[in-house]
């Protein structure tokens, strides 16, 4: 065991850079453990959980960088940390415009910037967000762990100037038809959203898309918005200017269930227009969005089917079924494969809103879900890393992404846990979301195509078969494809459903089937 | 009209604070875009920033 | 509102150092020329330093200016008299002078005058001796000295005549035409040189020396790339010293080492002194030389990226990033980096490849500190042994504790007055 670190002051490296150079350089073979980050309480704190905190780790600064590792020998060391440099100067070396320091300096190279995007850790966002709305820009926040007060007191400023502010914990946006963070690329259309939620605007834009219609704007609002505390103060701006734009022709809102006043608020504000609009509150009452004259979604693909017929104007109906040709011979076909010890559906979700939707579907149908963000508190997992009964894992959290890229970005943690779903002889169902467009892994099917072979050579070993079940959450403008991605899936025997709500109501009905049978 | 009502007739130019990939992904799209090298303001160093406030 | 006086001081500084006007007028004897010069005071690079804290190059310049007075007659004489305490060592800033590496001045040397024409205050320096094993890279051998009485004897009254025939030169003038061909005014020079004896030649001709003397005079200056560095570091001298003392400005007036420490002065914060440790310069070594050879950063030559040249003008001069290993685009990045932590932009220094921007000017330690961006300075390396001479040349900055202690002063100095 040689234990080696580097230090280098005053030298700064984004996160999800040093993120991914650490699992690279994992890969190395020889290497136990490393890390690769700025010098933060986090960093140190992981670092020490490793046993590679040196005493001279500890005293470095945010502002330091460090490579602490563990190898079999010096020479491995010393290939790692020249591959790391490798790796840093290959960023540097391919960007050839000239980056100013700071916000202002910015503003010199582009003095008619128009919005700020901004994703920087969480305690030093609040500051240039004010910098930018003092300068009337508007923003986009992708920052989590940004305080509460200080998302209340720049709400405040940016409605004041009259500027949008969307976050913080904002991950989509489409403005002017230009995908901001994570988003899709989508026909445009006279449909506009307005929604505290990245991956519940992805599905529905993307859904908007597959049913040939378009939209003119998505804005996004942060996860936070529709609190009390904040009052809806976003939503409440961007519903407004979509009731100005002259190419917006319905008006779609998604959220979880806000707080009771500011969800009146809302919808009252949204009555006083004169455009249709359609209400998607996550497992919210519809019966209050029928009172203020809206439209209520049941799921995010029903918000995107109401909102396209009412674009076209044509009879709006609830979807709450299938789009797809001979649904009960794929039922009837599965349930029988499944073994008798195989009872439970088990997802491994990369969007949180996704994975909320398909609790909300799950728990109507077949009863108690187990997860890490649990519709009750009873639901909670004991151990987030072992399931249980039913269980949908939202590996977007925060207790799952702490110090780890995302897993929209980097599958290796969904790829780690199916291979214990497959092992685990419960297994009846496996869901999984597929999120694609900017932002996302450029090949996300691809990345665990490998695995779900595995989980049939795991499952074949003792004569299971492990019903697959996935949605494809993309257009096929998105640099991924949607065809090629679902293609990929297809061809290792997963099925594959035109939507999350889809894919998780066939889930629920090869269960109910099977207890049928039972 | 609107600020905002404004934003959405004109080409988006963008100041990226964070994120490189972000940058990237907006070149992707042929939009405008100016990425800040970031640092920490001051080094983190508290002191420091309590200092600089104090100036302005 | 405590920024706006401090926006208004370093305007007026700003307006100070723009609208400066160095000339070269006369050469003169540092002891008649000199306020508070004298025999047994010696002048160097840098922040204070005592004799026990110098470096090798700095330690030899020292007991080479001793011999070249006639203090003493070996380098073991030298050194027990350096040590005596009999010898006052003081700044060449003190005395409104600056010297390049070591930047020791003594006595019976000549110095350039300058005369800032705009604020009429003065700048001193002594002609620069060549390369290699010279006084300021700490040699002191029979051949440094004999040449240091060369420059006493012929080199200076020669020029001095020459210049008494030809006027004052414009120095303003010239460095800016320098630094549209390839100098940066710190570490490249030869272009400055190259005007200085073309306009020069034709007074130095009609001087009333012999032909062999002319032609040692001309030889020499051709011979040494470094000659206008001596003129470019009192030019920017006598520039930043007219906008000392400007009450609530936060721009440095200052930057300088002394091979064991790097110091600043700021404008708003009097003579005092922000000193940390010299660093080490990242570059290219000479062959034959490694890093283990290296000097700390020494010189006061930093004069020049505190005026606005030098590394700050290093998109001027890309042959330099050559000694980092950078491309030509590095060294135009390097430059806009500068503007981050600056004032002004130059409106006389212009770099052609900026499309003509002026250099960065007027360096604001709440700037740096809040960027945690650090002027860049072009140098070269000292053997860290007295007399061996230059062995590299690259980029080094000063350390950031400099800029913070500044800070810290400025408000403590405000909170004394009650304005913050």
């Amino acid at each position: 065991m040689v234990l080696k670190y580097l230090i280098r002051e005053n030298t700064y490296y984004d996160s999800v850079t040093l993120m991914i150079i650490t699992r690279e350089v994992k890969k190395i073979e020889g290497v136990k453990e490393v890390i690769v980050g700025m010098g933060t309480e986090l960093n140190k704190e992981l670092a020490g959980n490793l046993n590679l905190l040196a005493s001279e780790l500890q005293k470095i600064t945010p502002n330091d960088f460090f490579i602490s590792l563990d190898s079999i020998d010096d020479n491995i060391a010393k290939k790692a940390f020249a591959f790391v440099d490798e790796l840093l100067s290959k960023k540097k070396e391919e960007s050839e415009d000239y980056q100013p320091s700071t916000f202002e300096s910015a503003l010199k190279y582009m003095p008619d910037a128009n919005l700020v995007l901004i994703s920087l850790p969480g305690k030093y966002a609040a500051r240039e967000v004010k910098n930018a709305l003092l300068n009337d820009k508007h923003v986009m926040l992708f920052s989590d762990n940004v305080a509460l007060e200080e998302e209340i007191d720049l709400k405040k400023l940016a409605k004041q100037r009259g500027l949008l502010m969307m976050g913080p914990d904002c991950g989509t946006a489409i403005i002017n038809h230009v995908a901001l963070a994570f988003a899709n690329v989508i026909r445009k259309g006279p449909i506009g959203i307005v929604g505290a939620s990245g991956t519940g605007i992805q599905e529905v834009t993307v859904m908007i898309d597959k049913l040939g219609s378009g939209i003119s704007q998505a804005i996004g609002t942060g996860g936070r918005d529709l609190k009390a505390e904040v009052g809806g103060v976003m939503m409440i701006e961007g519903l407004k200017a979509l009731q100005n734009d002259h190419l917006t022709e319905v008006i779609v809102l998604i959220s979880k269930p806000p707080d009771k006043e500011v969800a009146r608020k809302v919808l009252s504000i949204l009555k006083e227009g004169e455009k249709p609009s359609v209400v998607y509150f996550a497992g919210g009452d519809p019966e209050v969005i029928k009172e203020y004259g809206s439209i209520p979604g049941l799921s995010l693909e029903d918000t995107a089917h109401k909102a396209a017929a009412t674009a076209k104007g044509i009879p709006i109906e609830d979807f709450t079924g299938f789009t797809v040709n001979g649904i009960d011979k794929i039922i009837k076909g599965e349930t029988k494969k499944l073994k008798e010890t195989q009872r439970y559906i088990r997802g491994l979700y990369t969007g949180g809103t996704l994975c909320d939707e398909a609790m909300i579907i799950l728990s109507d149908l077949i009863g108690d879900i187990y997860s890490n963000i649990p519709l009750k508190p009873e639901g909670k997992l004991f151990d987030i890393n072992k399931s249980y009964r039913h269980s949908l894992i939202d590996l977007g959290d925060d207790e799952f992404t702490r110090g780890k890229p995302h897993p929209m970005i980097d599958p290796y943690v969904r790829q780690e846990r199916i291979l214990s779903e497959a092992k685990d002889k419960e297994t009846a169902i496996i869901l999984m979301d597929f999120v694609l467009g900017f932002g996302s892994n450029p090949d996300p099917a691809g990345e665990m195509v490998p695995y779900i072979r595995k989980v049939g050579e795991i499952a074949a070993k003792d004569g299971r078969h492990i019903c697959m079940i996935s949605s494809v959450c993309g257009t096929e403008e998105d640099p991924q494809n949607l065809i090629e991605q679902e293609k990929k899936l297809k061809e290792e025997g997963v099925i594959v459903m035109p939507s999350n709500a889809q894919a998780v109501r066939l889930a629920a009905a090869i269960v109910l089937s099977r207890r049928k049978i039972q | 009209m609107t600020k905002i009502n404004e934003l959405f007739q004109e080409e988006l130019k963008i100041i990226n604070i964070g994120l490189e990939s972000f940058n990237e992904n907006l070149k992707k799209q042929n939009i405008k875009t100016v990425q800040v090298d970031w640092k920490p303001p001051a080094g983190g160093n508290k002191k420091m920033l309590s200092l600089l406030d104090k100036l302005k | 509102m405590i920024q706006e006086r401090i926006e208004a001081a370093n305007k007026k500084v700003m307006e100070i150092i723009l609208n400066g006007q160095p000339t070269l007028l006369d050469i003169g004897i540092a002891e008649e020329v000199i306020l508070g010069m004298n025999k047994k005071t010696i002048l160097h690079a840098g922040p204070p330093i005592k004799w026990e804290k110098m470096s090798g190059p700095l330690k030899g310049a020292v007991i080479g200016a001793l011999i070249y007075e006639g203090l003493a007659v070996d380098e073991k004489e030298a050194t027990e008299l350096a040590a005596s305490g009999e010898i006052s060592y003081d700044p060449c800033h003190h005395h409104n002078t600056v010297g390049p590496m070591a930047g020791v001045v003594s006595a019976s040397m000549p110095v350039w005058i300058l005369q800032n024409k705009k604020y009429a205050n003065y700048s001193y320096c002594t002609l620069n001796e060549g390369l290699g094993k010279v006084l300021r890279y700490g040699a002191y051998s029979d051949e440094v000295i004999k040449r240091l009485k060369w420059i006493e004897n012929l080199l200076a009254p020669l020029l001095k005549q020459a210049l008494k025939l030809h006027g004052p030169i414009d120095l303003k003038t010239m460095i800016t035409q320098a630094l549209q061909m390839g100098d940066e005014g710190h570490n490249r020079n030869r272009a400055g040189t190259s005007l200085l004896i073309r306009e020069l030649a034709p007074y130095i001709i009609q001087t009333k020396f012999s032909e062999k003397e002319k032609i040692e005079v001309l030889k020499f200056i051709d011979s040494n790339d470094h000659f206008f560095l001596n003129l470019t570091m009192p030019a920017c001298k006598c520039t930043m010293d007219a906008a000392k003392n400007i009450e609530f400005s936060t721009i440095v007036t200052v930057m300088a080492r002394n091979g064991t420490e790097f110091g600043i002065r700021v404008s708003g914060l009097g003579d005092r002194w922000f000193t940390g440790p010299a660093g080490i310069v990242d570059g290219l070594l000479f062959p034959g030389y490694t890093a283990e050879d290296a000097n700390p950063d020494i010189g006061d030559s930093v004069i020049a990226e505190t005026a606005g040249i030098g590394g700050f003008a290093m998109a001027a001069a890309p042959a330099i990033v050559q000694f980092v290993g950078g491309t030509a685009k590095d060294a135009v990045n390097l430059t806009l980096k500068m503007y981050e932590i600056t004032a002004a932009e130059n409106n006389i220094f212009k770099i052609p490849a900026l499309d003509f921007r002026g250099t960065p000017t007027g360096i604001d330690i709440r700037k740096v500190v809040e960027t945690g961006i650090l002027p860049s300075i072009n140098t070269g390396i000292a053997h860290k042994d007295p007399g061996v001479g230059q062995v590299g040349a690259g980029l080094v900055k000063p350390p950031m504790n400099c800029f913070e202690d500044a800070l810290q002063a400025f408000v403590e100095d405000l909170e004394t007055k009650n304005l913050v």
